[in-house]
């Protein structure tokens, strides 16, 4: 059985310690019934793909603390080029790919990629060297602690249910807000 | 005469942190001088709407990023703009260049690029000038500047 969105999100909350979470499209939605902590962030409304590239730069500035990133597979499908990218730095960016295989928000069609694509091998194609894969809560949860912790970049694959009947989640926040609030607890002026 | 040299001293003086680029042929004699600037670090992405990303990052992690791109790439990054500049109302600048903008004023080119950078600049509302070879890095410097003190975006288009 796969792992449920929720579930995917649950383990991560446990395992986050002091890190930046830039969640995108769905997980938007859900994570803020999970946390409202300053660190967290929900890149929404957002330009669907660039997720990972929102939590390197971020990782590039605060080289001290980790970003982790929930990143859609048609999210990733979009800018495949963000795992080139990521792969050049020594950043502490933690993108995890949620593959249900459908574009979720828009109603559940599938994407070009739905079903064989294998989100880990093409990071390591693209030079990032930390993958995992997970496609049991069981086996996420046994991960996760590695998974989330030591050097980046990261990019966890994880194979979640499909949800039909979803809709565009709607920030905690307005974006200006959530600026803000971030960036006093990154202690910035 | 804008060089990389200038161009690199002139964002230092701004107090620029990353340039986040995809070079083009004019953009790239620029490199050495980038790269080699102390204080100031240069971040290679794929994709031009992935630099607008970046940035963003780098501006909400408290550095200080613009990005420099090509007019084809800027083209191409239209919803990462719109997201950053217009959503996120980040007060980001851009360095454009505009590829055949000397010969399309010579009439002596077919390249389209010319033709839309302009209109495009000013369908997604950034203020910008347009630097050509009378201008140097200090009309950079002014622009950004008058952008800073304006809290906006803003962008200059490199002539070529």
């Amino acid at each position: 059985m796969r792992i449920t969105h929720r579930q995917a999100l649950d383990v991560v909350l446990a395992h986050r310690s002091d890190k930046i979470v830039v969640t995108t499209m769905t997980s938007a939605g859900l994570w803020p019934h999970l946390s409202d902590d300053p660190l967290d962030f929900a890149y929404i409304p957002s330009a669907m793909g660039h997720g990972p590239s929102l939590g390197l730069g971020l990782a590039l500035a605060q080289p001290s603390r980790g970003v982790i990133v929930f990143n859609g597979d048609g999210c990733t499908l979009m800018s495949l080029g963000n795992l080139v990218t990521l792969a050049q730095h020594r950043a502490n960016v933690y993108v995890i790919v949620l593959d249900n295989g459908i574009y979720e928000v828009t109603g559940g069609q599938p994407h070009a990629g739905a079903q064989h694509v294998d989100y880990a091998a093409l990071a390591r194609a693209a030079g990032i060297t930390r993958t995992y894969t997970c496609a049991t809560f069981s086996e996420w949860q046994a991960t996760a602690g590695a998974a989330l912790s030591g050097a980046g970049p990261v990019v966890i694959h994880l194979k979640i249910e499909a949800r039909f009947g979803q809709k565009t989640p709607k920030p905690p926040r307005p974006m200006a807000e959530q600026i803000r609030r971030l960036q006093q607890a990154l202690g910035l002026p | 005469m804008l060089d990389g040299p200038t161009i690199a001293a002139a964002l230092k003086e701004c107090g620029i942190t990353h340039v986040v680029w995809i070079p083009d042929s004019e953009l790239g004699t620029w490199e050495a001088a980038l790269t080699s600037t102390d204080g100031l670090t240069l971040v290679r992405v794929c994709r031009e709407g992935e630099a607008f990303a970046v940035a963003a990052g780098l501006w909400l992690g408290g550095k200080k990023p613009i990005v420099m791109i090509q007019c084809t790439g800027l083209f191409e990054a239209g919803d990462a703009l719109r997201n950053v500049l217009h959503d996120m109302k980040l007060p980001l600048f851009i360095v454009v260049g505009v590829r055949s903008y000397y010969l399309h004023q010579q009439g002596a080119t077919p390249d389209t690029c010319p033709v839309y950078t302009e209109p495009i600049m000013r369908a997604w509302q950034i203020p910008y000038v347009v630097l050509d070879n009378r201008n140097t890095a200090a009309d950079l410097v002014a622009e950004y500047r008058k952008a800073v003190a304006e809290k906006r975006a803003g962008a200059v288009l490199i002539a070529e």
